[in-house]
């Protein structure tokens, strides 16, 4: 912030000429790459489909409308198998993301030469793949089913549960670890009795947390194949049966929403 | 105190239980072991599947062993470029557009209906997954880039809306009524009293969004979306694992690369 004298008069500017000027250049130079970006987008577009898209959301809606509640009953079973892909992904996640974690962790890990990049490669690769690619390839190999999908949520959530994990782990008060240790404690004993009490109120938030994400992609693993409202889901479409899509899209809507309240409410309770 | 001690005398010290009301304790105990029964059956695995495709896996991971860059280099390149400008123009449009509802979303600023309007608008942007609204709107705009444009813009609404809105109702107060009694109009005020203070971290959300529409880009381009999504999906499609492979370690190296990139960037802001 200055003041600059314009035409012999002193008036007050927010930024000085430099940063003024900066400013003004980083503007610009993010101007021209989105210029640039949008021309991409353009060429490899075809207008005529944008241009009636009103039209052709207006027939879409028209089909959905009255939504088929008949086909509610059907859904049932997906509906359950969504639920357990979610739930069992996340519960076989925490086995293998809670030894990770105190591999990964500074104060807690074995060997900070092997065990601990070993831990975190694990973390980072399992958390830079979508669950939707996780099971792209595991339809591949285990073919369609559930059991791809739930392996599939347990591979991506191992990444997130891992990172915040270890993160926590970090951040605990070292000093009852420290007493413990100078009373003779082993290393098993300190993290037992002087770590694991301090994370396990935020361990339950992000066990709960990854849960309430992993309903939400489970409800969509089944585009892949991979079991669950998903496949209904691809099907209906596939058959252009809208009215059905309506219901299982309001399926999905319902489904995450509840989630997302207990989980709310689950986290509120333990911290 | 004194008649208090002999029972606790002599016994060994447990530890104090995490949930401390015993039905509770043991309920949740007998409802997770009953379910994981209930859950583990109704899983149906097919062994005869499994062992079908193990020997496909095992094709799959020595796709790894060499990855196949060259082949399909020209695809893998255009893929990961094309992901790249959605993501980037995604993100300016939808930061544009989230910034008029973001503000409509901070309490402290707008009347309340519109705050209960424009809140409800982010939260339906933000229930729905990515990948539901990329198949939409495919629908919509025929395949390509452009659909995953604007399924990306949708995205970005929801979540830099609500992040925006958050911060601007925890900005420091002062300020604001200062200049409210000096006269300021609500424009004036929103300008001078709130964007400065909003404006780091509001950079930082930004380039963080950037890194999760490239990651999101990589998705929705299997339902038709573009990008380097569609790529792997080809690649799949034709059991060409090798390029497979390499679109996945190049999705990693990527995905990782920004990532740092963006925490460096947020640091050099903040």
């Amino acid at each position: 912030m200055s003041v600059q004298s314009i035409n012999h008069k002193r008036e007050w500017q927010r930024y000085d000429r430099k940063a003024g000027l900066v400013r003004w250049l980083c503007w610009l130079i993010g101007l021209a790459v989105f210029v640039w970006c949008w021309q991409k987008i353009s060429v490899g577009t075809e207008w005529s489909f944008v241009l009636d898209a009103p039209e052709q959301g207006a027939d879409i809606i028209g089909r959905m409308l009255p939504p088929d509640w008949g086909y509610a009953n059907t859904l049932m079973r997906p509906l359950w198998d969504t639920l357990n892909m979610a739930t069992l992904g996340t519960m076989i996640a925490i086995f293998i993301a809670v030894p990770l974690a105190f591999l990964a962790a500074q104060n807690t890990t074995p060997s900070a030469l092997f065990a601990r990049p070993f831990a975190l490669f694990c973390i980072v690769a399992s958390r830079s793949i979508n669950s939707v690619i996780w099971a792209l390839v595991l339809v591949m190999i285990l073919g369609p089913g559930v059991l791809a999908g739930t392996i599939a949520i347990a591979l991506r959530s191992v990444g997130f549960i891992g990172k915040l994990l270890y993160e926590a782990i970090e951040e605990t008060d070292h000093r009852p670890a420290d007493a413990m240790a100078s009373t003779g404690a082993s290393q098993a004993q300190v993290i037992s009795y002087g770590v694991v009490p301090q994370v396990m109120p935020v361990f339950a938030g992000i066990a709960v947390f990854r849960w309430d994400i992993n309903i939400r992609e489970s409800t969509i693993l089944g585009l892949v194949g991979a079991g669950g409202l998903g496949i209904q889901l691809n099907s209906s479409i596939g058959n252009l049966d809208w009215s059905r899509v309506s219901v299982i899209l309001l399926a999905i809507f319902a489904t995450v929403i509840v989630s997302e309240w207990v989980s709310a409410r689950i986290r509120k309770a333990v911290t | 105190m004194a008649e208090a001690l002999p029972p606790v005398m002599g016994r060994q010290w447990r530890r104090p239980p995490v949930i401390t009301s015993t039905s509770l304790r043991w309920f949740i105990f007998i409802g997770t072991a009953l379910y994981l029964v209930v859950g583990f059956a109704t899983l149906d695995v097919n062994w005869q599947r499994i062992a079908q495709g193990w020997e496909r896996g095992q094709r799959f991971l020595g796709g790894f062993a060499p990855p196949d860059f060259a082949s399909r280099g020209d695809a893998i390149f255009d893929g990961v470029l094309e992901s790249l400008w959605m993501a980037f123009a995604a993100t300016v449009v939808g930061i544009i557009l989230s910034i008029p509802i973001g503000v409509g979303g901070a309490r402290n600023l707008v009347p309340p209906p519109v705050y209960v309007m424009c809140r409800s608008f982010m939260a339906i942007t933000r229930t729905l997954p990515e990948i539901l609204v990329a198949i939409i709107f495919v629908k919509l705009f025929g395949f390509g880039t452009f659909a995953g444009f604007v399924t990306l813009t949708f995205a970005t609404i929801g979540y830099f809306g609500k992040l925006l809105a958050e911060d601007i109702e925890a900005v420091n107060q002062a300020p604001l009524e200062a200049m409210r009694a000096a006269g300021a109009s609500w424009l004036q005020r929103l300008n001078y009293a709130v964007q400065p203070l909003v404006m780091p971290r509001a950079i930082g959300i930004a380039i963080y969004r950037l890194d999760m529409n490239f990651r999101e880009s990589a998705v929705i381009g299997i339902v038709g979306a573009g990008g380097i999504g569609a790529t792997l999906n080809t690649a799949f499609d034709r059991y060409e694992f090798p390029t497979a492979a390499a679109i996945l370690l190049v999705i990693i190296v990527i995905v990782l690369g920004s990532e740092y990139l963006s925490a460096f960037c947020r640091r050099l802001v903040r």
